[in-house]
């Protein structure tokens, strides 16, 4: 067997047992890389002396008897989260060349717990996207049908996770840019409670709702991941000062009396019918196994995505004010300082510039009201949605999206199409809960689909508990794609 | 909404975006289509309703503002497109008379 196959936990298990070590798995890794990322292009930069080199030194503090969460387990990082020396470019053109002077917090955290970082995998520029078409550099392709995308904007990291080219990674989750490609690629992601994990250092697309998460092949894996990097930390004011809960110990697979909630928003219209097939017998699994379930309805889930289409470009039409060229990536020359920071702006894509367009727009004297004032006054209902529900139920299942993975090139010409492969995760994003996906079934051309479980504030490890047993009883996370090149 | 060229050129200038006439176009017909959709917003009764800008809302939080070290000049630097080794460099702001 190659080392590449184990999940997270198994390697770490045997790298405290002295069966594997370090090099050896990273070795194992770096060769895989070689091997099948040319074809699939999940990372943008590979770090492979840097991952050597934390590998040799993850074995020889083993040798002396150190162990850590993570210590000698190959991590990949999504691009758009800064890694001190390594460059860092969100997927965008004006980054190239990009070396952060330091890490984020999420970064240092994998770093203290032992972790190597294998490198730095694709996203669509700024997160923005549901593919990683939208990325400045490559498409990354989905390991079970090259001819598909791996979802996106974490497209890059579910597919390495998903390909073996890595034992873990992490993502970055604004509208469901964990859940989705997740789900897609048939792995297990997710996406805390906002404030839960640090976001400092992390390149901002939407500030009130992107939010960092973990990709595993299983779930105790996503557990291990997320209890590094979930905690307080001083230098993100948004980041909630609440204890961290033993996310790996609360995997009990005891589920019996739980209360699940069946939102029948979503399973409305749209829906694939293989999707909610696979998604009605998950639920049905979940009763077996002593849940209870109850149809609730979240009756503002048709308006999620119409005020995240407000709210994240305004935010990202401010946060993307930055990039003009001055202290940090490529200047393109103009005749004179104004005409240098818009000949440098045109560096940025086609969906980025229609994004900040949109949200200077909503932002705009005369509009503000009429749009981004709306949208904020929406999210509190759609909030309050969640709010209500989780007074009767403990978790919420639904589909993770709409449609398994579709086709490169299918959805580019049209962005409200692009957008609508989010319509699922997102209000999840704009309430105070946490979500994640997990394989459910495949369709019928043998691709992943992702039942979503949604938990209350800081209930990840409700959530997490409630996946394990799912996936312990049918073990859909066992199946893993073909070998394509 | 149906926007027109006129402001959608606008709002490129505020936001310091160069367009071409094929850009304009383009965009004015998809940032339409977009504002057609969210505009379902209005069929909700939102009158009075508190808006929400954060998941969870935290307020007020605090620090001691004590000195700490900060990134060195050498760092902050390295990444500029142009410099002086003490500061960025930058095409004037202020023309001469």
């Amino acid at each position: 067997m190659n080392v590449t196959e184990l999940t997270l936990t198994e390697l770490r298990r045997r790298l405290r047992q002295g069966s594997v070590t370090s090099v050896a798995a990273t070795e194992a890794v770096l060769q895989r890389i070689i091997d099948l990322d040319n074809d699939l292009r999940a990372y943008l930069t590979v770090s492979d002396a840097l991952a050597l080199e934390m590998a040799r030194d993850a074995d020889e503090r083993r040798a002396l008897g150190e162990d850590g969460p993570l210590l000698g387990v190959p991590i990949a990082v999504k691009d758009i989260i800064c890694t001190q020396g390594v460059e860092t470019t969100a997927g965008s053109r004006i980054l190239e060349g990009f070396i952060p002077p330091y890490d984020a917090t999420v970064v240092a955290r994998l770093r203290a717990a032992g972790a190597v970082i294998v490198g730095k995998t694709n996203t669509d520029e700024f997160a923005m996207g549901s593919s990683t078409e939208n990325s400045g550099y490559v498409t990354t392709r989905n390991p079970w049908d090259h001819e598909h995308v791996p979802g996106g904007s974490s497209g890059g990291s579910a597919a390495a996770v998903a390909a073996g080219l890595a034992f873990g990674a992490l993502g970055t989750d604004t509208g469901g840019s964990v859940r989705q490609p997740a789900s897609f690629c048939g792995v297990v992601g997710m996406r805390p409670t906002y404030g839960r994990v640090s976001r400092w250092g992390v390149i901002a697309y939407a500030s009130s709702l992107d939010q960092v998460g973990p990709f595993g092949r299983t779930v105790a894996d996503c557990a291990a991941i997320l209890q590094v990097i979930a905690g307080h930390d001083a230098l993100d004011s948004t980041s909630i000062d609440a204890p961290v809960p033993d996310y790996e110990a609360a995997l009990t697979g005891d589920i019996s009396g739980l209360r699940i909630g069946v939102p029948q928003e979503y399973f409305a219209e749209g829906l694939d019918p293989q999707v909610d097939a696979a998604v009605g017998r998950a639920i049905e699994q979940l009763e077996a196994m002593g849940a209870q379930t109850v149809v609730i309805s979240l009756p503002h889930t048709r308006y999620a995505l119409p005020a995240y289409y407000l709210i994240a470009p305004a935010e990202a039409s401010a946060n993307l004010a930055r990039y003009d060229g001055v202290r940090y990536g490529p200047r393109c020359e103009g005749s004179n300082v104004v005409d240098t920071v818009k000949q440098t702006r045109a560096l940025f894509g086609a969906e980025t510039k229609r994004r900040i367009m949109l949200g200077t727009y909503a932002l705009s004297a005369g509009y503000y009201e009429a749009y981004y004032g709306q949208a904020l006054k929406a999210r509190t209902l759609i909030q309050n949605d969640f709010l209500q529900a989780f007074e009767s139920v403990d978790v919420i299942a639904a589909p993770t999206c709409p449609t398994t993975a579709f086709r490169i090139g299918e959805r580019t010409a049209d962005p409200l199409s692009m957008y609508l492969a989010d319509v699922l995760t997102v209000p999840v994003n704009l309430s105070a809960g946490c979500g994640l996906s997990l394989p459910c079934g495949f369709d019928d051309a043998g691709l992943p689909i992702g039942m979503q479980l949604i938990g209350n504030t800081l209930q990840e490890a409700t959530v997490l508990n409630v996946a394990y047993a799912y996936e312990r009883a049918t073990g859909w996370n066992r199946k893993r794609p073909v070998e394509t090149r | 909404m149906e926007l027109t060229s006129e402001e959608v050129k606008k709002v490129a200038d505020l936001a310091r975006l160069t367009l071409s006439e094929e850009e304009v176009e383009q965009y004015r017909e998809q940032l339409s289509a977009v504002l057609d959709y969210v505009e379902q917003l209005n069929e909700l009764a939102l009158d009075g309703v508190t808006p929400t800008t954060h998941a969870v809302g935290q307020q007020n939080v605090l620090r001691e503002d004590e000195a700490r070290p900060s990134l060195g000049l050498e760092d902050v630097l390295y990444n500029a497109p142009a410099h002086t080794r003490r500061q960025f460099l930058i095409q004037a702001v202020l023309e001469d008379e």
